[in-house]
C-alpha cells in the first residue's frame, strides 16, 4: 500500500487533466461523474490506508514514498515524494471526504452555470494541490500545494470574472496571499541555509525533525515566526485576514470547500506539521495564541453586524481558525487538529446550507429580505440548525468537544485565566451571530419580494444529500475526541500522538510561557491539570453559549423590534462593526494607496525617465544619423557606377604604390 | 608578314578600351549607350584574356573569353528586356529619370 499512496493526490489531477484537455464535448453529466469519481477514488485510497494504519502499531503507522529526484544541486537534494501519517491521513480523509461531498453537491448548484467545465476542472486541480500540500514529505513540495491551492482560491474567487467585484476579491486574495507566501519562503529559505551550514542539506520533515535539536532557540523563534506569517495569510488571520470575507464573491460550493473546511486550515496542518520546530520557539506559540484570539474575537464581533449570510459565515470562519492557532499555538496541536476536522464539517455544511437557500430564495443574500424558510425548506432548515448547534458549541454535538478542548489547554497551557475568557466570549458570540443568521433566515415573517417567495423550493435531491452527510458527521464527528473528563478516551490525540509526541506539553510548561502568567498576573496555578477546574470552565463554556443563543431567541423571535432600537442607541457603534472596523479602508490609505504611489513614482521618474529615455534617446540618435547618410543614396545607379569605380581606383593605386 | 606586335600594345588597347567604358557608363545618360559601354568593357576584358593565353602559349585566356562571351550574350539579352519594360512603362531610357531607389 506504501508505494501506492501518490495515488491520493495523483486522481483528482487526472480529473482535472480529463476534464480540462478531453472534456470540451462531455455532456454536463459526464464532467460531473469524472470530477466526482475522481475525489471519491482518492479517498477510498486515504480509507483504505487508515484502515490499514487501525491495523498497525502506532509507531509504524508512517508511509513514505519516493517518487523522483527533484532538485539535486550539490549536497543539497529535493525529492517528490509523498509522506502518509497519522497526521496527513486525517486531513486526507477530511479533504477527499468533504472534497467529494462537496463535488457532488456542486454537480447541482452548478447546473446552470455556463462555465460548468471549467468550473469542475479548477476544482480538481484544487483537490490535487491540497492533497499534495498535506501529503508532500517535505517543504518544497508542502510549499507546491501551498502555492497551487493559492492559485485555485484565487481562480474560484474570481470564477464569474465578468463581474467586476469577483474579479477584484480574487485579486485580492490572491495578493494578500502572495504577502504570506513570502514569510513561508524566506522560513524555508532561513531553514534550509542554517542546517545546510551545519552539513544537513535537506527539506526533508523526517529528516528535518532528526536535526531540529541543531537549530538555536533564537534561530528557531526566527523560522517558526516567518513560516507564522505564511499560516495568517492562508489561514485569514490578523493582519491579513482581509482577503477572505471578499472570497465570498465565489461560487457557494467553493466558499464551502476552500475558504471553510479545507485551503484556509493549511496554516494550522502547517503549523502542526513543523510541531517539532515549534516546540523549539515558545514566544512564537505564545504569539500564535494572541494573535489567534485576537482574531477569533475580533472576526466575532464583525459577524454580529453583518446582514449578508455568506459574510457572517466568512466572519464566522476566520474566528474559528483563530480557535484552532490557539489550539496550536498552546502547543495542543491534536486540539487543534480536532477542531480542523469538526470545523470542516459544520462549516462546510453551513456554508453548502447557505448554497441551498440562496438556491431557494433566487441568489438573495441578505437576511433582511428571508425569514420564514422554515416550512418550505425543511432539510436545509434542518440541518443548518444541528450546524448552528455544532458551532455554538452545545453539549453532545462536535463543535462542543473540540472548542472546549482548546479553551481547556489556552488556559492550563498558558496559565491565564483571561485568555480562557477571551475564547469564551468569542464562543458566546458565535453562537449569537450563528443563531441571530439563523432565526433571521428561517424564523419568523417572510420579508421577502412576491415574486421571489413564489420561487422558494427546497433543492434537488444531489444538493440535499450532502447536506444530510454533514450533518450526521457535524453531529458523530466530535465523539472521536470525547476528553477524559467525560469519561471518553479522546481517541483523536492518542492517534496523533507519534505524529506530535508526548513533549508538547513538557516543553509548554519548560519554555516562556512564566513572562504570561507574571504579566496577566493571572488566577491560574502553575502546572498540574485539575479536573475540577476543567468541570468548572466546560459549565462556564457552556452557558456562555447557550446564553449567546438565548440573547439571539430574545432579539430576533421573542421581540423583534430590539434589535432596531438597540442599533439605534449605539449607532456609532453599529456602524463601526458593520462596516468591519474599517479595517480595509485603513488598509487601502496605508498600504494600497501608499504603494500604488511608490509604484507611479517609479513609473513616472524610474521608468519612463530613464529606462526609456535611455532607450528612446539611442534609438533617436540612430535614427538622426541615419537620416543624414541616407542622402548618399541618390537611386541613380550611375553614381552608385562612380563610387565602385573610383573605390576600385583608390584600391589599385595603392596596391601599385606598393609594389612600386 | 606584318611584324609581330608587341604585347604592352595589346594591353595598353585593352586598358584604354576600358576606361572609355568606363567613363561612358558613368557619364552618358541614355540606357542603351551605358549598356553598350558595359559590352565595351567586357571585351576590352576579353582582349587581354587572349592576349595573355597567346603569348603563355595556353587556352585558358580563349576559354574564358568563351564563358564571358556566353554571359554577356545572356545579359544582353536580359538588360534589352529590361530596357524595353521600361521604355513602356515611363516612354524614355534616360536613367536619370530612375531613381525610386533612393534613400
Amino acid at each position: 500500500m506504501a508505494d501506492l499512496i501518490w495515488l491520493i493526490p495523483a486522481f483528482p489531477a487526472i480529473g482535472f487533466l480529463i476534464n480540462g484537455l478531453l472534456g470540451v464535448r462531455f455532456p454536463k453529466t459526464l464532467t460531473a461523474w469524472v470530477a466526482c469519481l475522481s475525489v471519491i477514488a482518492s479517498f477510498a485510497v486515504s480509507a483504505t490506508i487508515f484502515v490499514q494504519f487501525l491495523q498497525m502499531a502506532p509507531e509504524s503507522r508512517v508511509f513514505e514514498k519516493t517518487v523522483f529526484d527533484w532538485i539535486v544541486s550539490g549536497d543539497f537534494k529535493t525529492q517528490i515524494g509523498f509522506r502518509i501519517d497519522a497526521l496527513s491521513i486525517i486531513m486526507c480523509l477530511i479533504v477527499s471526504g468533504v472534497g467529494s461531498l462537496i463535488h457532488i453537491y456542486s454537480a447541482g448548484y452548478m447546473h446552470d452555470d455556463p462555465g460548468f467545465r471549467r468550473y469542475f476542472c479548477y476544482l480538481n486541480l484544487f483537490v490535487f494541490m491540497m492533497l499534495t500540500l498535506v501529503t508532500g514529505d517535505n517543504v518544497l513540495v508542502m510549499f507546491v500545494g501551498w502555492e497551487g491551492v493559492g492559485l485555485c482560491s484565487y481562480l474560484l474567487i474570481g470564477f464569474w470574472y465578468e463581474k467586476d467585484s469577483a474579479a477584484n476579491a480574487g485579486k485580492k486574495a490572491f495578493i494578500v496571499n502572495r504577502i504570506g507566501d513570502f514569510g513561508f519562503l524566506l522560513g524555508v529559505f532561513t531553514l534550509v541555509g542554517f542546517l545546510g551550514s551545519q552539513g544537513i542539506w535537506t527539506l526533508k520533515f523526517s529528516e528535518l525533525q532528526a536535526n531540529a535539536h541543531l537549530i538555536a532557540p533564537g534561530l528557531a523563534t526566527v523560522i517558526t515566526l516567518l513560516f507564522f506569517v505564511g499560516a495568517t495569510g492562508k489561514s485569514a488571520q490578523i493582519p491579513l485576514y482581509v482577503w477572505l470575507p471578499d472570497a465570498m464573491e465565489g461560487p457557494t460550493p467553493v466558499s464551502s470547500l476552500i475558504h471553510a473546511a479545507t485551503m484556509v486550515t493549511a496554516g494550522v496542518y502547517m503549523i502542526a506539521r513543523l510541531n517539532f520546530l515549534y516546540v523549539l520557539a515558545p514566544t512564537t506559540l505564545l504569539i500564535i495564541t494572541i494573535v489567534g484570539l485576537l482574531t477569533a474575537f475580533f472576526a466575532a464581533t464583525i459577524g454580529c453586524a453583518q446582514y449578508d449570510i455568506k459574510r457572517v459565515l466568512a466572519y464566522s470562519t476566520v474566528s474559528q481558525l483563530g480557535y484552532m492557532f490557539v489550539g496550536v499555538g498552546a502547543g495542543a496541536y491534536a486540539a487543534g487538529v480536532f477542531h480542523l476536522m469538526t470545523h470542516a464539517f459544520f462549516k462546510g455544511l453551513l456554508f453548502l446550507a447557505a448554497g441551498s437557500v440562496m438556491h431557494a430564495m433566487s441568489g438573495e443574500l441578505d437576511m433582511r429580505k428571508m425569514g420564514g424558510l422554515r416550512k418550505k425548506i425543511p432539510i436545509t432548515y434542518w440541518t443548518t440548525f444541528i450546524a448552528c448547534l455544532a458551532i455554538a458549541g452545545v453539549p453532545g454535538l462536535s463543535g462542543f468537544f473540540s472548542k472546549d478542548e482548546i479553551l481547556w489547554m489556552a488556559y492550563s497551557r498558558h496559565h491565564s485565566i483571561w485568555f480562557w475568557l477571551v475564547g469564551a466570549a468569542t464562543a458566546g458570540m458565535t453562537a449569537f451571530y450563528m443563531f441571530r443568521m439563523f432565526f433571521n433566515t428561517f424564523h419568523g415573517e417572510s420579508r421577502a419580494s412576491e415574486e421571489v417567495k413564489h420561487h422558494i423550493h427546497e433543492s434537488p435531491k444531489v444538493m440535499t444529500v450532502p447536506l444530510m452527510v454533514l450533518a450526521v458527521l457535524s453531529i458523530a464527528g466530535g465523539y472521536v475526541g470525547v476528553p477524559h473528563l467525560l469519561g471518553g478516551a479522546n481517541h483523536i490525540e492518542k492517534w496523533l500522538e507519534p505524529v506530535f509526541g508526548h513533549h508538547a506539553p513538557a516543553a509548554a510548561h519548560a519554555g516562556g510561557f512564566n513572562i504570561v502568567s507574571t504579566a496577566f498576573a493571572s488566577s491560574g496555578e502553575a502546572g498540574g491539570i485539575e479536573a475540577g477546574m476543567e468541570m468548572k470552565l466546560m459549565i462556564g463554556a457552556i452557558i456562555i453559549g447557550l446564553l449567546g443563543i438565548f440573547i439571539a431567541w430574545l432579539f430576533y423571535v421573542k421581540n423583534p423590534n430590539l434589535p432596531k432600537r438597540f442599533v439605534q442607541k449605539f449607532q456609532g457603534l453599529f456602524t463601526l462593526v458593520h462596516n468591519k472596523y474599517y479595517v480595509d479602508e485603513v488598509y487601502g490609505f496605508i498600504f494600497v494607496r501608499g504603494l500604488m504611489k511608490l509604484g507611479k513614482f517609479f513609473k513616472d521618474y524610474f521608468d519612463e525617465l530613464i529606462i526609456d529615455g535611455i532607450i528612446n534617446n539611442i534609438a533617436a540618435a540612430l535614427s538622426g544619423i541615419g537620416n543624414i547618410i541616407r542622402k548618399v543614396q541618390t537611386g541613380l545607379v550611375q553614381g552608385y557606377a562612380f563610387a565602385i569605380i573610383f573605390g576600385a581606383i583608390i584600391v589599385i593605386g595603392y596596391l601599385i604604390s606598393r609594389i612600386l | 608578314m606584318l611584324p609581330e606586335i608587341p604585347q604592352d600594345l595589346y594591353y595598353l588597347l585593352s586598358a584604354v578600351l576600358f576606361t572609355v567604358g568606363a567613363i561612358g557608363v558613368i557619364t552618358r545618360r541614355n540606357a542603351i549607350v551605358i549598356f553598350m559601354c558595359i559590352e565595351l568593357m567586357l571585351n576590352a576584358v576579353n582582349l587581354s584574356f587572349v592576349t595573355s593565353g597567346n603569348f603563355l602559349n595556353s587556352l585558358d585566356g580563349t576559354i574564358f573569353v568563351i564563358f564571358i562571351m556566353a554571359v554577356a550574350a545572356a545579359e544582353a539579352a536580359v538588360g534589352l528586356a529590361i530596357f524595353v519594360l521600361i521604355f513602356r512603362l515611363k516612354g524614355t531610357v534616360h536613367v536619370d529619370d530612375f531613381n525610386l531607389l533612393k534613400g
